[in-house]
């Protein structure tokens, strides 16, 4: 059982954010693809995997981030190169390449990435294969060896639970699982393991964004308004001045 | 089909009448143009069909067949897109809920389309159709133009009201669908629903929401549920409460959950981080419960006490029951 892990790099989101796309501080794995890593990696502590690979599209300067992956404990990495900004219709073309070539049996990522916030890619990547989704997952658990997976959905309709033949693509949620730390002797580690380079010649993919960025603006922030020294002072408020209830 | 329908809009529905949040979207259609249509898919949906004729659109098209009657994302996609295709839709949009979060990229895929995610207004730029989205926990928009003959758009459910319905009624369309050609690597096993008398995020006035220092789940369901249904409100809560079992998940508001936008939201117990704050600052009036004056919600609530909430809130529940 091959399991694939796309991840990306983003802007730590403890800092604000900036308009332009870079940041002053420091860059991290999407914290949902952490997640889908964590989960891929117990997968394959259960037997139930053999082997976890992670995918990023990115420039060199991604490498951090790919040897944080590596020595949570994956056993390879693909850098495909490309220093672009791609909007997700891109990105899930490349992965379909990427797909097509190492034949995973199941596609594992985070359901959105926290600077763009789109949660496009997993959807678009298995609507591409033509491979079945379940996306949000809470939970997920191989049944009839291999062949399927059940995975419990967080939605607003409350919790779901679908399974999916096999291969398939699943997106995580928060709450799938809490990731590892990786330890100092891991990092140290990782440093000498290889990060393969893929081009997008190589993948045979030409393709282009098609959603064009005119401008960003920071949103209207809400200013603060008056503190309220008691529950009757509050109420007040409220009823008369808000005319609430 | 009599005619090309330029924008089709996704209704989303229990089977018996339209969710009233995808109604939103009509909004945003109908600011594209005049001409849409509304689609419905389904299983025995004749009734939610028939109830949507009367909002300006030129049909309510259905597809109806069992194999359609849950939210199955690979089988609702494939039915979707050939009836995009049918009409020569340039634009396929619905309010972004959980369904057609999961729902909208597949289509999107499958028309070989660009989406934008999150929209809450147009925008023109050089002539050409942009859309305004929000990225980075709302904290950033975006003006976007998207390339090609189709594209795929999700609302901002906050962004855009429902419209009321007119006086005339258009047709209802069904098509009729092979079930035998339908993806079948996906099965429905269960879903839990919570029963719950509270009205949903979508409809409710008055939301109370609570974050991790109401301590377990008998303290929030006593104060922050209690509170709300003194009010008649909704019941939130922040994501620390939710993964610490004090509230059911889909109670959840902030970036990656739910995005609300009460005429009154009180929060309780909540310090605003970034990613809470992304889901409610289209609020009309925010209350902030916290014992931390320099929480930062403060620096954005309409009013603010400081002190016990275990304290406050009885003494609010006291005040407002008659």
């Amino acid at each position: 059982m091959k399991l694939l892990v796309p991840f990306k790099r983003v802007p730590d989101q403890a800092s604000a954010p900036s308009l332009d796309g870079t940041t002053g501080g420091r860059w991290i794995i999407n914290p949902f693809d952490e997640i889908a890593l964590e989960e891929a990696l117990r997968m394959k502590e259960r037997g139930e995997a053999t082997e976890v690979i992670g995918v990023t599209i990115a420039s060199a300067a991604a490498e951090e981030q790919i040897r944080a992956a590596l020595a949570m404990g994956l056993d390879r990495a693909i850098r495909v190169d490309d220093e672009r900004t791609l909007d997700p219709y891109a990105v899930a073309q490349i992965l379909t390449a990427v797909v097509r070539l190492e034949k995973p049996d199941l596609v594992i990522m985070g359901k959105q990435a926290v600077d763009d916030d789109s949660g496009q890619v997993g959807q678009m990547l298995a609507g591409r294969l033509s491979w079945p989704q379940a996306t949000c997952i809470s939970k997920a658990s191989f049944l009839n060896g291999g062949k399927q997976i059940e995975c419990t959905r967080e939605t607003d309709r409350g919790m779901e639970v679908i399974r999916v033949d096999l291969p398939a693509v699943i997106t995580a949620d928060l709450r799938l699982n809490e990731p590892r730390y990786v330890s100092l002797p891991g990092l140290l580690k990782a440093r000498r393991r290889p990060i393969e380079l893929l081009t997008t010649e190589q993948l045979g993919v030409t393709v282009q964004s098609r959603t064009t960025v005119i401008e960003v603006q920071p949103t209207p922030r809400r200013r603060s308004g008056t503190r309220v020294q008691s529950v009757e002072d509050l109420l007040i408020r409220l009823r008369q001045e808000e005319k609430l209830f | 089909m009599s005619s090309t329908i330029p924008t089709l809009v996704i209704i989303e529905h229990d089977g018996r009448a339209p969710k009233r949040s995808s109604l939103g979207a009509i909004t945003l259609a109908r600011q594209l143009g005049p001409a849409y249509g509304l689609v419905v898919i389904g299983s025995a949906v004749a009734s939610v069909a028939e109830s949507l004729r009367q909002y300006g659109a030129i049909a309510v098209l259905t597809a109806d067949d069992p194999a359609l009657n849950e939210t199955l994302a690979d089988r609702h996609a494939e039915v979707i897109t050939q009836l995009a295709k049918r009409s020569g839709a340039s634009t396929v949009l619905a309010t972004a809920t959980s369904y057609t979060k999961d729902l909208l990229p597949r289509v999107a895929a499958l028309l070989d389309a660009p989406m934008a995610t999150d929209v809450v207004a147009l925008a023109e730029h050089n002539e050409a159709q942009c859309f305004k989205r929000l990225l980075n926990a709302g904290r950033l928009s975006a003006t976007v133009r998207l390339d090609g003959a189709v594209r795929v758009l999700s609302a901002r459910g906050t962004a855009f009201p429902p419209p009321a319905p007119g006086d005339t009624a258009c047709p209802v369309e069904n098509f009729p669908v092979d079930a035998s050609a339908l993806p079948r690597g996906t099965q429905f096993v269960s879903r839990e629903r919570p029963v719950s008398t509270r009205p949903d995020f979508a409809e409710a006035r008055i939301i109370v929401s609570g974050g991790r220092p109401l301590k377990d789940k008998e303290n929030f369901d006593r104060l922050i549920g209690g509170l709300a249904d003194d009010l008649g409100g909704a019941v939130g809560a922040t994501r620390a409460a939710v993964d610490a079992g004090m509230a059911a998940n889909q109670c959840q508001i902030g970036q990656t959950a739910a995005t609300v936008a009460p005429e009154l939201y009180i929060a309780i117990g909540i310090s605003g981080a970034v990613q809470h704050m992304a889901g409610i600052m289209d609020s009309k009036v925010i209350v902030a419960i916290n014992r931390d004056p320099d929480a930062p919600i403060f620096q954005v609530a309409t009013y603010g006490l400081v002190g016990d909430l275990n304290e406050i809130v009885p003494r609010l529940r006291q005040a407002i029951r008659p």
